[in-house]
């Protein structure tokens, strides 16, 4: 049951993105050297920090479907890229609105956080085709999860190799020294950043429910229709795992 | 690059915040629209099960 507890959850996302929202706007105060355009920074770096976050929790429950064979962990996995892909496309699209303001120029090359994200970004989105092209639902899961698990493992090594590599130009956010951010700027931070992570939980609970109704109908109404024995084909090819 | 004035500025942020309720909302249209396969696909498993349960009641012809 994957829909127990989302009304709750739900309002407290909401809650959560206004509240974040409302801070960015009427209580952070206006970077000295960015001025408004900084405000972007409340949603880019929370979207980028989430979609990762989402990466590498596809990798874990590719680890866990590879464990136990639960089909429910190959569907938690793919939901979870799936939707880090989604906030992957917003991280990438207000990055370069936010470039184009302070830079001047909507991508850099030579910035070594923009392009290891956008490698990341790449890389999942060959997940989806993966999947697509396997048609027998024992191999799809089996080979996306170990894709997942890679790739999963590719991001925080990533992180790191970014966090290594000395750059000027992309400021950093978290660090070892606690970052420069003063406390207003911080707390407005933290609230974006946990109302993010919500919305991805939401997103999340919310897509698996709907997979799960879907699948659960579909068996009915084989059932109901006279075919008893197990099925194990897809109805049509999709990327989507079955249960 | 020196900071941009405010009128500059505020259309880069309001498009930055717009593509994430633009994203969101794309994200609630779809969920929409798998809703409304469920729904149909409620639909076919109640009248399946009304059909079933009307042979069930019909007397045997012998």
């Amino acid at each position: 049951m994957f829909g127990r507890g989302l009304k709750t959850l739900s309002l407290i996302t909401v809650a959560l993105i206004v509240g974040a929202f409302a801070l960015v706007f009427f209580y952070a105060p206006n970077e000295a050297d960015q001025g408004f355009i900084q405000k972007i920074f409340y949603l880019h770096v929370p979207l980028a920090i989430v979609a990762l976050c989402g990466f590498v929790a596809g990798g874990i429950y590719g680890i866990l479907y590879l464990r136990s064979g639960d089909r429910m962990h190959d569907l938690r996995s793919y939901v979870a890229i799936h939707l880090s892909l989604i906030l992957g496309v917003g991280a990438l699209v207000t990055g370069s609105i936010w470039a184009k303001a302070s830079w001047g120029v909507w991508w850099t090359w030579d910035e070594p956080t923009l392009v290891s994200f956008l490698i990341v970004f790449l890389l999942y989105a060959c997940y989806q085709p993966l999947r697509f092209s396997i048609e027998d639902p024992e191999r799809q899961a089996r080979y996306a999860a170990v894709f997942a698990i890679v790739a999963g493992a590719f991001v925080p090594l990533n992180f790191m190799a970014v966090r290594m590599a000395q750059s000027l130009v992309h400021p950093r956010v978290l660090s070892t020294t606690g970052g420069s951010m003063p406390g207003s700027m911080r707390l407005t931070f933290l609230v974006s950043l946990i109302g993010m992570a919500l919305l991805f939980v939401t997103l999340w609970k919310y897509e698996l429910a709907s997979k799960s109704a879907t699948f659960k109908l579909r068996a009915l109404k084989r059932k109901l229709a006279g075919e008893d024995e197990i099925w194990t084909g897809n109805p049509r090819r999709s990327a989507a795992p079955t249960l | 690059m020196p900071a941009l004035p405010l009128d500059e500025a505020g259309k880069y942020v309001a498009a930055a915040y717009l593509v994430f309720l633009a994203l969101i909302l794309i994200y609630v249209a779809i969920m929409a629209g798998r809703l409304s396969r469920i729904e149909k696909d409620l639909q076919e498993v109640t009248e399946l099960l009304e059909r079933r349960t009307e042979d069930e009641r019909e007397p045997v012809a012998s």
